[in-house]
């Protein structure tokens, strides 16, 4: 088949959307990290799931938890809506539709990760 | 579609036509478990925002997620983690350019498919045993 693209469009190697390999990459990044965080994540469920609230908040109060914790959500956030904005491109089709479906997508995941942060934040340094 | 507008590359056959395998059903396990815990982080959120804001809050998390239904929806978040989870180690094996041949997509396949409900029942064991903890 005949390459269609310029020898200076190849060098780049930013594709059609301009971003290059950028959103896999990070989708792989994100992904990695996701590994260790969510373990994390399933461990402290297993150890604080029937705590009370003074053991449950001064377990989150603590600061090494809640730089993993922050962590966490930035990883988990950022890796999410990456993941659904492919899925969204892939099953919405109309263009009115999935513009709205791919805002709405960084709204809650943005939405998520502040509420998320903000709390850990209160519950650190509050 | 008229012979002339039929491109010239081979179509694949309608998604109905294929027998289930174990690969397909796993690839599409990843999608599934994906927007489920995509949506599950509003349970994060709910969680985290509730024990920020007070013992209050907080008792409506405790009373919802050490009811039946809450541990049901807990249990399904962790399985459907695991299932992510194996499922994404098993595209980093892809990503290195290994394991494509049918034998070794077969056995990563297996192992994908039997790892992620033993670590869940696992964990919950674990959950269960630990002294005080649910
Ligand atoms: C625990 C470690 C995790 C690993 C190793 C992992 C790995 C991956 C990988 C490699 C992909 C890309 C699949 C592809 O290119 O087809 C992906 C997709 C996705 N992930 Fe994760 N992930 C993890 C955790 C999470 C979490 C915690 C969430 C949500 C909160 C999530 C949500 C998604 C979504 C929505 C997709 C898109 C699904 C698709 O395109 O079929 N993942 N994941």
């Amino acid at each position: 088949m005949a390459d269609m693209r310029t020898p200076l469009s190849r060098a780049r190697g930013l594709g059609s959307a301009k971003k290059g390999t950028e959103h896999f990459w990070m989708q792989r990044v994100t992904a990695l990290a996701n590994i260790p965080l969510m373990m994390f994540l399933v461990g402290a469920l297993v150890v604080h799931a029937g705590s009370d609230y003074t053991t449950m908040t001064g377990f989150l109060g603590n600061p090494f938890i809640g730089v993993v914790m922050l962590l966490l959500i930035f990883s988990a956030c950022y890796h999410m809506r990456l993941g659904l904005q492919v899925v969204i491109e892939d099953y919405i089709h109309g263009e009115a539709t999935k513009l709205l479906a791919l805002i709405a997508n960084q709204f809650f995941t943005l939405t998520i990760a502040v509420a998320c942060a903000l709390a850990v934040a209160k519950l650190v340094i509050g | 579609m008229s012979e002339q507008s039929k491109p010239a590359r081979p179509l694949s056959p309608h998604i109905q036509i294929y027998r289930w395998t174990l690969t397909m059903m796993l690839s599409i396990l990843h999608r599934a478990t994906g927007v489920a815990l995509y949506a599950g982080t509003a349970l994060l959120a709910w969680w985290l925002l509730a024990a920020a804001s007070g013992p209050d809050a907080y008792a409506l998390v405790q009373e919802v997620s050490s009811a039946w239904y809450g541990r049901l929806v807990l249990f399904g978040y962790t399985w459907g983690l695991f299932h992510h989870m194996m499922g994404g180690i098993r595209h980093f094996i892809w990503d290195t350019g290994r394991g494509f041949d049918l034998k070794h997509v077969e056995i990563i396949a297996r192992i994908t498919a039997f790892l992620p409900p033993v670590m869940t029942l696992g964990v919950w064991l674990a959950a269960y045993i630990y002294p005080g903890a649910l």
